[in-house]
C-alpha cells in the first residue's frame, strides 16, 4: 500500500559504458540493481513488495546497446532495446516473427516504450511474453561480468519463478540474439489471456518449424506458464521432424506437450483443464501458421 | 540530492532532488506541473502519462534520473500562444471530457501516436488508436468521443457523434462543451491533490487490517516521537459525535472498541511528509481480540451468525424491504409457462480515476505564518480566507459533508465550510465521507492544512462498492405472452456499514418486476450487514442488479414461449396508464415503447439475423430494456436551492452566475445549469457561469445522486433565472439582481403507501451485438444500439456522453469487474487486479434519444446519469445464450466457465469469474 520512497532506492546510476556499469556493481557489492525499463521491478517498488536497495544501474544507457544489429550469423538486440523497438523493426518480423508477436502484447503500450527484452529475460518469470517468443528461436543470451563476458542459451538461464543464473545485483545481462529465420523456416506465437483483473497470461505460446516441402525439418516450442520456468523442450519438439506439416502431426507434438507438463489450476486465472483445451485449441494453429510462414519464406 | 536536468515542455530546468524520485513527482511537485495527474503508481491507468523523447511513458513509474538530459513534454505545453492543439480542440467537440483526470494522459498518448504516425507519413485508423491507448484508462466516456477525437485531430472528416434531438431553444438542447472542460484540456484544471498550501502536512490512516475484532488498546507513543509527526490521533480524541453515515450514523469516524471490516479507521498522523506519516503508522500498535467475522449476506440472516452491530434489536438485518401488488398466488394460477432462476451479481468497485483526496484548513490560517500565499485562489480570489475550518474535496455531497464533519468537530455546522473541487469520478462512490473528517481533525489539532490522499490501493479498501447480491426471480406469463406475477427474492450484501444500503437494495426491489406492467407481485430484499467491505450507491442504485435477473428471465420466457424476445416486452412494457409494482400510475412521459421501436429497428435493419458463425467467431444479438427513477422518492423530501446573480457588462451585455452546492463529477452539470438559466435569461449559455459546492457562497443544491439534478438543480436554476429575468424588466437599466430559488420537487410517497413514489421515471432499451470467440470462450462486445427516453435532451453533447460511458461501464460490469473479498479480505488490492474497460472492449455504440417530455421537469426533462448502466448486461448475456445456448447466470462472465458449458453442451453457467462457491438455493420471502 505505500508508496512512499522507504520502499526504493538511494542512487540512481545510468552509466555509458558496460565496464562502468560492471564498476558500480563492484562498488555496490551486491547491493545494487541492474534494470532495463524497470518496469516490472518499479511497480513492486511502488507497491512496496520489494526491500529497499542501494542502487539502481539503468542498464538503458549503455553505448551501441540500444539497436537491433544483423551481423553475419546472428540478429543481435542490445540490452537498451525495447519491446516498441521490437515490434516495429522489420527485420525482427521478417526473420523472428514470433518475438516480434510476443513483445506485441507485453503490457501496454507504454510500457513497452520503455520495457526491454533484456529486462523481460533477465525477471525470469514463467510466462514473460517476450521471452517465450525468443525461446523458440533459440535465443542467447551475453552476460557481463567483472570476470569476463559470457553466451548463453536463454533457456539454461532460468531456474525459478523470477530466478535467473544472471547474478543481476552483479551482472548485467548485454545482448541478445538468435539466428535469423532461414528461407525455409517460420515463426509463429499466440497468448491466451482474460479481460479481468489478472496482468498474467493464461497461456503464452511460440513456435518455429523449418521445413522442406511439406516436411517439417527442424522444430520447436516454447511456452509459459507450464511450470516454475519458462517451457523450452527439443525432444517434444521433435517428433515434428520429418513428419509432415499437417493437423494429425500437430496433434501428436499437443498430446506430447500435454503429457511432459504440469498444468496447474491456478486461482483466478484459469483451470489446468482450460489450459489444456487452450494448448489442444491454440498449439495446432500456431504450428500451422508457422509453417505457412516457412512455406511462403521459401 | 542530485542535479537532474531535462528539457521541459521547450525550457530548460535544473533541479536538485533526491535521485529517487519518480519523473511525476518532480512534475507535480518540484516543478508544479499538476497537469499530469497520478491515478494508481501502478503503471496500470496511463493518466499520468507523459512523452520521454517523444515516447509516451507513464511517469509514475519512469524514474526521474532516467529522464537525465532528456525532452520530456507534458499537457501544459500543448496550447500554444493560446491556440488550442488539434487534439484539444477535438477533445473539446466531442465531448471527449467529462471529469477530467484522465484528459491529460488520453491526450498525450493520442499525440504520441499522432506525431509517430505524422512523421512516418501514415495515416491513422481507428485500430492504430485502439493500440496506442489500450492503456490509457478512461471511466467517464465510453472511448468512443475519444476515438472519434483523435481521428478528426490527425485531419480526418469525422464530426462529434450526435443523436438526432428535439429542436434547440436559445441554450436548451444545443449541444455544447462543459464550460469547465477548456481548463481540464489545458492541465490548468486543478483537482484537489493539485492544491498545496504554505504549512501544509501530510496525513495517513492506521487501518483495522482485520474483518472484526475487538480494540483492547492502541499504543500511540511511539508514533507521537518520531520526528516530523505532529499529531496522532485515536477516538479519544474525537471533541464531537464519533459515527458518520449518509443514512444512519453507523461509522465510527476513528474506532475505539471494535472494528467491523479491514479499512477500518483507528487512528490517524499528521506528518511533514507522507513517508513520514507512513512511518508512523508502523509504530502504532493496536491489539485486537479477533471475532469470527461474517461475509456472507445469505450466512448473515442466520440467527446463529456473528453479529456485526451487537446493539442492534434485528440482528444483522439492515432491513426487509417489501413490495407486494395484486395477489401473488392467483398471479401464478394463472401463468401457462413460469421461470424460476437465480442469479448472482459480483461486489464492484467505481474505480473513479481521481483517488479520494480531503485538504482541511484549520479556522484562522493564515498562509504567510509559513511564509507563502495561499495557491487556492481556485476558490475565489476574494473569498480565499479561512476564517472557519474549511475542507478541499470533490465529493458529491458539500452540505452533508459539511454538517458531518461539524458534527465529529463539535462545532456548528456554520462554522465549518466545504469547498468543492473537481471531482476526478464518482459514480457514487464519493458520497460516503471518507478522509474529509480526518482530515478536519487533524488540521485542527495541528493549526496547519492537512492533506488526505489516499493511494488508488487504500481507496480501494476503504470507499463502499457496489452490493452483491443473489436474486431469485420467478416470472409467469400467459400462452399469448401477457405477464401475470413476478416473485422475487434478494440478498444484498451491504458490508460493515449501513452507508445508503437501505435506499440502493429499496430500488433494486422496487424495480425488479422490469419496466413492464404486472399484475400481481410480491418481491422480498433483505440488506444484511457483514464484515466485508461497505457498499453504498453506485450509478444504477440497485437496479443495475435486478435488471440482469429481470431481463434474463423475460428472454427465457419468450423462448418458451415461442414469441420474439422484442415482441414479448413490447407486449408488456409501460406506458401511459400502466401501473407500477408500487401502484404509481404513469401519468405521462414513458417512452419506453418509442425506445423498444427504435432499438428493434436498427437491429434488424439490413441482413438481420439473431446469430451467425465467421470461422471460429459466432455473432448474436441480445437485448435488454430498463427503467430508473429521477430524483429520490419515496417520501424523501427533495429540493435544491439555487441562487443566480445577474449583472450587466459594458462589453457583453447581460451577464449571469448560477450558485448551488450541487456536484460535478464530470457528468456536465455546469453545462446543464448555464442552459437552463440562459435560456430563461435569453442570453447566449456562455454569458452564465456556475459556482458549485461551496458552502459559504452556494445554496444547498442537495447530494448527487439518483440522476436528480438537471431535475432538481436544473429546476431551481431555471425558476431562480426566471426571477431574474422578471426583477430585471422591472428595475432600472443595468441592475444587478440577486435571487435565491428555493425548488421542491413534487411530493413522493413512501414504498407500501401506493401512489406516486417517484417524480419520473428514465426508460431506455439496448441491443448488444456479441462475438464469442468458440475456440476460447472469449466474449466481446461489438456494437450496442441504444435509446434512453430523457424527458428532453438538455444538451446533447454531454449527454452522449452520459450514455455511451454509462454503457460501458456496464459492459465492464458484465464481462470484467468483480471486486473479490476472501474471508473479509480484499484480493482485489491493487488495480492491477480490477479492470474496467479499456479502449480496445469499447464497441461502437449508436445512440437514439427519445423525449417524452415530463410535465415537472426543467423543460421537460428526467435524469440520465444511471440509466445507460442498467440494462447492458442482459443485453449482453442473452446474446451469450442465443450465440451458444449457454445461460449465464452469475456476473462477470466467465470464460473458462463458458468454454467447459459450449463443450459440455450445458444448458448453463452458474460460477463467474471470481466465484469459488455455487449460487446458494434461496427460499422466495427468506424462510430457510
Amino acid at each position: 500500500m505505500t508508496s512512499n520512497s522507504t520502499s526504493r532506492w538511494r542512487s540512481y546510476h545510468k552509466p555509458e559504458t558496460v565496464e562502468e556499469a560492471l564498476e558500480l556493481l563492484r562498488h555496490y557489492d551486491g547491493s545494487a540493481r541492474v534494470i532495463g525499463g524497470g518496469t516490472d521491478i518499479l511497480v513492486e517498488a511502488r507497491r512496496g513488495l520489494r526491500r529497499p536497495i542501494d542502487a539502481i544501474v539503468d542498464a538503458t544507457g549503455l553505448a551501441g546497446l540500444d539497436t537491433i544489429q544483423h551481423d553475419q550469423d546472428y540478429i543481435v538486440i542490445g540490452c537498451g532495446v525495447t519491446h516498441t523497438q521490437i515490434v516495429s523493426d522489420a527485420r525482427i518480423i521478417r526473420y523472428g516473427a514470433c518475438l516480434a508477436e510476443s513483445c506485441g502484447v507485453i503490457g501496454g503500450p507504454q510500457v513497452r516504450n520503455t520495457g526491454t527484452l533484456a529486462g523481460n529475460v533477465a525477471h525470469a518469470l514463467p510466462a514473460g511474453d517476450g521471452t517465450i517468443g525468443l525461446l523458440a528461436l533459440g535465443g542467447e543470451v551475453e552476460i557481463s561480468s567483472t570476470t569476463g563476458t559470457r553466451w548463453m542459451p536463454a533457456k539454461d538461464t532460468f531456474i525459478g519463478p523470477g530466478k535467473s543464473v544472471i547474478d543481476r545485483h552483479r551482472e548485467v545481462l548485454t545482448r541478445l540474439r538468435f539466428k535469423p529465420a532461414g528461407t525455409r523456416e517460420g515463426s509463429a506465437f499466440h497468448r491466451v489471456m482474460r479481460p479481468q483483473g489478472l496482468c498474467l497470461p493464461i497461456i503464452s505460446m511460440a513456435a518455429r518449424l523449418e521445413v522442406d516441402g511439406d516436411i517439417v525439418t527442424a522444430a520447436s516450442i516454447s511456452m509459459g506458464p507450464v511450470g516454475p520456468v519458462p517451457w523450452f523442450a527439443e525432444p517434444v519438439a521433435a517428433v515434428l521432424v520429418g513428419g509432415t506439416t499437417s493437423t494429425e502431426q500437430y496433434e501428436k507434438a499437443v498430446e506430447l506437450v500435454l503429457d511432459s507438463v504440469t498444468l496447474r489450476s491456478s486461482k483466478y486465472r484459469a483451470t489446468s483443464e482450460y489450459r489444456a483445451t487452450m494448448i489442444r485449441t491454440y498449439l495446432p494453429i500456431i504450428l500451422a501458421n508457422a509453417a505457412e510462414r516457412a512455406g511462403a519464406n521459401q | 540530492m542530485s542535479q537532474l536536468k531535462m528539457t521541459v515542455n521547450g525550457a530548460p530546468v535544473d533541479v536538485n532532488v533526491p535521485e529517487s524520485r519518480y519523473l511525476s513527482e518532480v512534475l507535480r511537485e518540484d516543478l508544479r506541473l499538476t497537469g499530469t495527474k497520478i491515478g494508481c503508481n501502478e503503471a496500470e491507468c496511463g493518466i499520468c502519462t507523459v512523452l520521454v523523447n517523444g515516447i509516451p511513458v507513464v511517469s509514475c513509474v519512469y524514474p526521474a534520473f532516467k529522464a537525465q538530459g532528456a525532452t520530456v513534454e507534458t499537457i501544459e505545453n500543448l496550447s500554444q500562444d493560446g491556440s488550442l492543439h488539434a487534439l484539444q480542440q477535438a477533445f473539446l467537440d466531442h465531448g471527449a471530457v467529462q471529469c477530467g483526470i484522465c484528459t491529460p494522459g488520453l491526450i498525450m498518448t493520442a499525440k504520441g501516436l499522432l506525431d509517430r504516425k505524422g512523421a512516418a507519413g501514415e495515416p491513422l485508423s481507428e485500430d492504430d488508436i485502439r493500440v496506442a491507448l489500450k492503456d490509457s484508462y478512461c471511466r467517464c466516456t465510453g472511448y468512443q468521443s475519444v476515438i472519434n477525437a483523435i481521428l478528426q485531430a490527425s485531419g480526418q472528416d469525422v464530426p462529434p457523434y450526435l443523436p438526432e434531438t428535439q429542436e434547440p431553444g436559445l441554450a436548451i438542447g444545443k449541444a455544447q462543451p462543459n464550460p469547465n472542460a477548456l481548463a481540464k484540456i489545458t492541465g490548468e484544471a486543478r483537482f484537489t491533490d493539485d492544491y498545496k498550501f504554505p504549512g501544509m502536512l501530510y496525513a495517513r490512516t492506521k487501518r483495522a487490517g482485520v474483518p472484526h475484532a475487538r480494540v483492547r488498546s492502541i499504543e500511540t507513543a511511539a508514533a507521537r516521537e518520531l520526528e516530523g509527526v505532529h499529531a496522532v490521533l485515536t477516538h479519544a480524541d474525537i471533541p464531537g459525535r464519533n459515527a458518520h453515515g449518509v443514512v444512519s450514523i453507523d461509522w465510527p469516524v476513528l474506532c475505539g472498541v471494535k472494528v467491523r471490516y479491514v479499512g477500518d479507521a483507528v487512528a490517524i498522523v499528521a506528518a511533514d511528509s507522507e513517508e513520514i506519516a507512513a512511518a508512523a503508522l508502523e509504530l502504532i500498535q493496536v491489539d485486537y481480540e479477533e471475532l469470527p467475522a461474517v461475509t456472507d449476506a445469505i450466512e448473515a440472516a442466520k440467527p446463529d451468525s456473528p453479529l456485526v452491530h451487537e446493539e442492534r434489536p434485528d440482528g444483522n438485518l439492515l432491513k426487509h424491504i417489501k413490495v407486494k401488488k395484486g395477489d401473488i398466488d392467483a398471479g401464478f394460477a394463472d401463468a401457462d409457462v413460469v421461470i424460476d432462476q437465480t442469479y448472482r451479481t459480483p461486489t464492484t468497485e467505481h474505480l473513479f480515476l481521481e483517488p479520494e483526496c480531503s485538504i482541511g484548513v484549520p479556522a484562522g490560517y493564515v498562509p504567510t505564518t509559513f511564509g507563502g500565499l495561499c495557491d487556492a485562489l481556485a476558490v475565489r480570489g476574494e473569498t480565499a480566507k479561512h476564517d472557519k475550518t474549511t475542507i478541499y474535496v470533490g465529493s458529491q455531497i458539500p452540505y452533508g459533508d459539511r454538517d458531518q464533519t461539524a458534527a465529529t468537530l463539535g462545532k456548528d455546522p456554520e462554522d465549518v465550510r466545504v469547498v468543492a473541487t473537481l471531482m476526478g469520478g464518482g459514480f457514487g462512490g464519493k458520497e460516503d465521507i471518507v478522509g474529509q473528517i480526518h482530515a478536519a481533525l487533524l488540521a485542527e489539532a495541528t493549526q496547519r492544512p492537512v492533506k488526505m490522499l489516499y493511494s488508488r490501493q487504500e481507496s480501494l479498501l476503504v470507499h463502499p462498492k457496489r452490493h452483491a447480491t443473489i436474486i431469485r426471480i420467478r416470472t409467469g406469463a400467459t400462452r399469448d405472452g401477457k405477464l401475470t406475477g413476478v416473485q422475487a427474492t434478494l440478498y444484498g450484501d451491504g458490508g460493515a456499514y449501513a452507508s445508503l444500503s437501505e435506499k440502493v437494495l429499496t430500488r433494486a426491489t422496487t424495480h425488479a418486476t422490469g419496466p413492464y406492467d404486472v399484475p400481481n407481485v410480491k418481491v422480498d430484499c433483505f440488506a444484511l450487514y457483514t464484515n466485508n467491505v461497505p457498499c453504498g450507491a453506485f450509478r444504477g442504485f440497485g437496479v443495475t442488479q435486478s435488471c440482469f435477473a429481470v431481463e434474463s428471465n423475460m428472454d427465457m420466457l419468450a423462448e418458451k414461449l415461442g414469441l420474439d424476445a422484442v415482441e414479448f416486452r413490447r407486449m408488456n412494457a409501460l406506458d401511459v396508464g400502466s401501473t407500477t409494482s408500487t401502484g404509481q400510475v404513469m401519468r405521462e412521459s414513458v417512452g419506453l415503447n418509442e425506445c423498444i421501436d427504435k432499438v428493434d429497428h436498427d437491429m434488424r435493419s439490413g441482413d438481420f439475423r439473431w446469430t451467425w458463425d465467421e470461422g471460429h467467431r459466432r455473432f448474436a444479438w441480445g437485448v435488454g430494456v430498463g427503467y430508473k427513477n429521477t430524483g429520490l422518492g419515496g417520501g424523501a423530501p427533495d429540493k435544491a436551492t439555487a441562487e443566480v446573480e445577474a449583472w450587466h457588462d459594458p462589453d457583453k451585455g447581460l451577464l449571469a452566475e448560477v450558485r448551488i452546492s450541487s456536484a460535478e463529477m464530470g457528468q456536465g452539470l455546469p453545462a446543464v445549469l448555464a442552459a437552463c438559466a440562459a435560456e430563461e435569461l435569453g442570453i447566449p449559455t456562455e454569458h452564465v457561469s456556475v459556482l458549485l459546492g461551496d458552502t459559504d457562497h452556494c445554496p444547498d443544491g442537495g447530494p448527487t445522486t439518483a440522476s436528480r439534478q438537471s431535475y432538481v438543480s436544473g429546476n431551481a436554476a431555471r425558476l431562480a433565472a426566471k426571477e431574474v429575468a422578471r426583477q430585471l424588466a422591472a428595475a432600472e437599466p443595468g441592475a444587478r439582481v440577486k435571487v435565491q430559488h428555493e425548488y421542491w420537487a413534487p411530493k413522493t410517497k413512501p414504498l407500501g403507501a401506493g401512489g406516486d413514489m417517484h417524480v419520473a421515471f428514465g426508460f431506455c432499451a439496448q441491443a448488444a451485438l456479441c462475438e464469442i470467440d468458440m475456440r476460447s470462450g472469449e466474449v466481446a462486445v461489438r456494437k450496442i444500439v441504444a435509446a434512453h427516453d430523457v424527458g428532453r435532451a438538455l444538451n446533447p453533447l454531454t449527454l452522449e456522453g452520459q450514455i455511451e460511458g454509462g454503457i460501458v461501464m456496464c459492459i465492464g460490469y458484465t464481462l470484467s469487474e468483480h471486486y473479490i473479498q476472501e474471508d473479509g479480505v480484499p484480493w482485489t488490492n491493487v488495480m492491477a487486479r480490477y479492470k474496467a474497460p479499456n479502449i480496445t472492449h469499447a464497441p461502437k455504440i449508436i445512440s437514439h434519444i427519445v423525449e417524452h417530455n415530463t410535465a415537472a421537469g426543467p423543460f421537460g426533462a428526467k435524469g440520465v446519469g444511471e440509466l445507460p448502466s442498467i440494462p447492458t448486461s442482459s443485453a449482453i448475456t442473452n446474446a451469450i445464450y442465443r450465440a451458444t445456448g449457454v445461460r449465464v447466470r452469475s456476473l462477470p462472465v466467465d470464460q473458462d466457465e463458458l468454454l467447459r458449458a459450449i463443450r459440455s453442451e450445458a444448458t448453463e453457467v452458474e460460477l463467474a469469474w471470481g466465484d469459488v462457491k455455487p449460487i446458494p438455493v434461496i427460499n422466495f420471502g427468506g424462510e430457510q
